[in-house]
């Protein structure tokens, strides 16, 4: 050996490091002590007033309201794009002919594979004006095919009835595409043989499904389950372009809540810090308790 | 490339075999019933999929007039000057450029830093080496908002707001923790006995990694690489935040963002259609083209 291993691991260590000391570690530690205080940004006094912040939180009843919704995300959106998601991998992965052993997709699954997953490659900023414009009450898609059968044509984002289902529908419409593939390459893993006895036994493709492949993917589903709940604590850039939480703060969420106390027409940064701070227990402790719901052993092929 | 497929669509090959042991037996009448039925929520799903797409671009070449008219008519003519005008009175072009400049930077120092702590992590023992490591891929679990106000000064006191460096910068620090994360457990991967003997034959750590290490990493690299650049190319908060004033710097998403609030006021509905045709286009055709690659790489980081 020339040199020893030390010169590399600290040119290789310290610039990462630094970069994310600087930019990720510090901020997150930051926001912390920031919430404590009653900092309105450019002045600089800045007075430490412990908890007053998220004892204000909780009588913030525009804060409550977007909190109800991030709730009904949270349990919404996972279970649809997942139960979306499985039914179109299985149909794709599975509904081919029965009577064969094993995974076999129906006709032109690649095209279906490649189409679902349009969304997932586009900004969300993109998905969020394509979809305004489709729910435009005038001149928009829908309502054009709504008018054309002869049926009522809702304003959609304009009605606080109906604009945080709208905005709900493209956050599963966005996702489900990635969960399609996603399920599909967990279920090309599982070995063939395992179809092979199950249709020896005589089983029926209801309960090869139930039975054989979701306990198999159960990992995966966890793992899904986990992202899109994390997902749905945020929501930001959606609702923030599709309805900026309107009207009448129907579709408003925390993100949203958070971003327009920081950087709307007054600067509260103390305040939107200890938002940020629920958000950041809020995501933690969702994580945690889908990892423990979802527990179970592991199967490992061999 | 053949290892980052995680997608390989196995089902053409297993019918050919199967249908050979089934012979000509004719399919069940519950098959289809059942085809039809798979085939037609199949189909519905790629229509909804696709259908809003596509209606954009179709009506990027409409006159104001038409799609106010009927927004499921066809255009009369396929008015370019539409694309024009969003590419440079809108300024798309530019922010196209701008994003690309600064993903370009971000992603080529990503890669770089990313590549070389995950090397650390993986092959390395030092003290200290377990607690960086989590505390680095700690990041990945924090909601970017906790920090959004912090590094708003963070980066103001630095002198880098309102500029590129500054976004590269951090674009570059928020996706270290994936990358570091998902290239440790590559490099783990990696037979030892290459590096062994490289390294008995006389060759530097240094030349070790640039010339051995990061050459067999390279599927990895792909992965991550993609996945990288999807999410940096389509970032929107943090420009929205870092890069508030100058708008000759701005990135596309912003330039899209300003297209739509001026559209909300002018009524200039084809020009918006334009905007969004012009940035999804150039997108979905990337995608089209290394479909498997990105596919398997967006979902790669998930199936561990």
């Amino acid at each position: 050996m020339k040199h020893g291993k030390y010169p590399l691991i600290i040119t290789f260590l310290v610039p990462p490091l630094l970069l994310y000391g600087i930019f990720v570690l510090s901020p997150y530690l930051q926001a912390f002590q920031i919430s404590t205080t009653d900092w309105l940004g450019y002045s600089a006094s800045a007075n430490f007033v412990g908890l007053d912040n998220f004892a204000t939180l909780l009588r913030d009843e525009y804060l409550w309201n977007a909190v109800k919704n991030n709730a009904i995300l949270l349990v919404l959106l996972p279970i649809l794009t997942i139960a979306l998601g499985l039914f179109f991998a299985t149909m794709l992965n599975m509904g081919g002919r029965r009577g064969t052993a094993g995974v076999v997709g129906v006709r032109g699954s690649s095209v279906y594979r490649l189409v679902y997953f349009f969304p997932q490659v586009l900004s969300v900023v993109i998905i969020a004006y394509v979809w305004k414009e489709v729910y435009n009450p005038n001149n928009g898609l829908l309502n054009g095919a709504l008018r054309a059968l002869g049926l009522p044509a809702p304003t959609w984002l304009g009605d606080p009835r109906t604009a945080f289902w709208a905005v709900l529908a493209v956050m599963v419409w966005s996702n489900v595409g990635f969960y399609v593939v996603l399920f599909g390459a967990a279920m090309q893993a599982i070995p063939r043989d395992i179809y092979e006895a199950a249709l020896l036994d005589g089983s029926s493709r209801w309960t090869t499904l139930t039975r054989i492949t979701i306990p198999l993917l159960w990992d995966t589903v966890q793992v899904a389950w986990i992202y899109l709940a994390i997902a749905a604590l945020d929501g930001f850039i959606l609702v923030q372009q599709m309805t900026d939480g309107g009207p009448n703060h129907s579709s408003d969420v925390i993100g949203l809540r958070m971003y327009n106390t920081a950087f709307g027409s007054e600067t509260k940064f103390g305040y939107a810090s200890a938002i940020g701070v629920v958000m950041f227990f809020l995501t933690l402790s969702v994580a945690v308790l889908a990892l423990r719901a979802a527990r179970r052993e592991r199967i490992e092929y061999a | 490339m053949t290892t980052v497929d995680t997608s390989v669509p196995v089902g053409t090959a297993a019918s050919g075999t199967a249908s050979a042991r089934t012979g000509d037996r004719p399919p069940r009448r519950e098959t289809g019933v059942l085809n039809v039925f798979s085939h037609g929520f199949l189909a519905l799903w790629a229509l909804l999929t696709t259908l809003p797409l596509l209606w954009v671009v179709v009506s990027s070449f409409k006159s104001d007039a038409e799609i106010l008219s009927d927004p499921w008519g066809l255009p009369g003519a396929l008015r370019f000057e539409n694309w024009a005008r969003a590419w440079t009175e809108a300024r798309i072009g530019q922010y196209f450029l701008n994003s690309a400049v600064v993903v370009a930077g971000s992603l080529t120092l990503t890669m770089l830093l990313g590549a070389a702590a995950a090397y650390v992590f993986a092959r390395f023992e030092f003290r200290g080496r377990q607690l960086l490591y989590y505390l680095f891929v700690g990041g990945m679990m924090f909601p970017v908002f906790l920090a959004l106000v912090p590094l708003f000064f963070v980066v103001r006191n630095i002198g880098l707001f309102n500029t590129w460096t500054g976004l590269i910068l951090v674009y570059a620090a928020y996706s270290l923790p994936f990358t570091v994360f998902f290239l440790t457990a590559f490099f783990r991967t990696l037979p030892t006995s290459i590096a062994e003997a490289a390294l008995i034959d006389g060759c530097g750590h240094f030349r070790l990694f640039f010339r051995v290490m990061l050459p067999m990493a390279r599927p990895g690299l792909i992965s991550v690489g993609i996945f990288n650049f999807l999410s940096q190319w389509n970032q929107f908060i943090l420009p929205q935040v870092l890069m508030q004033g100058d708008e000759s710097k701005w990135v596309l998403a912003q330039g899209l963002a300003a297209l739509a609030i001026s559209q909300g006021y002018q009524g200039d509905f084809s020009g918006l259609f334009a905007g969004l045709t012009l940035a999804m286009l150039p997108v979905l055709a990337v995608y089209v083209a290394f479909q498997r690659q990105i596919q398997a790489g967006l979902t790669a980081g998930q199936l561990r």
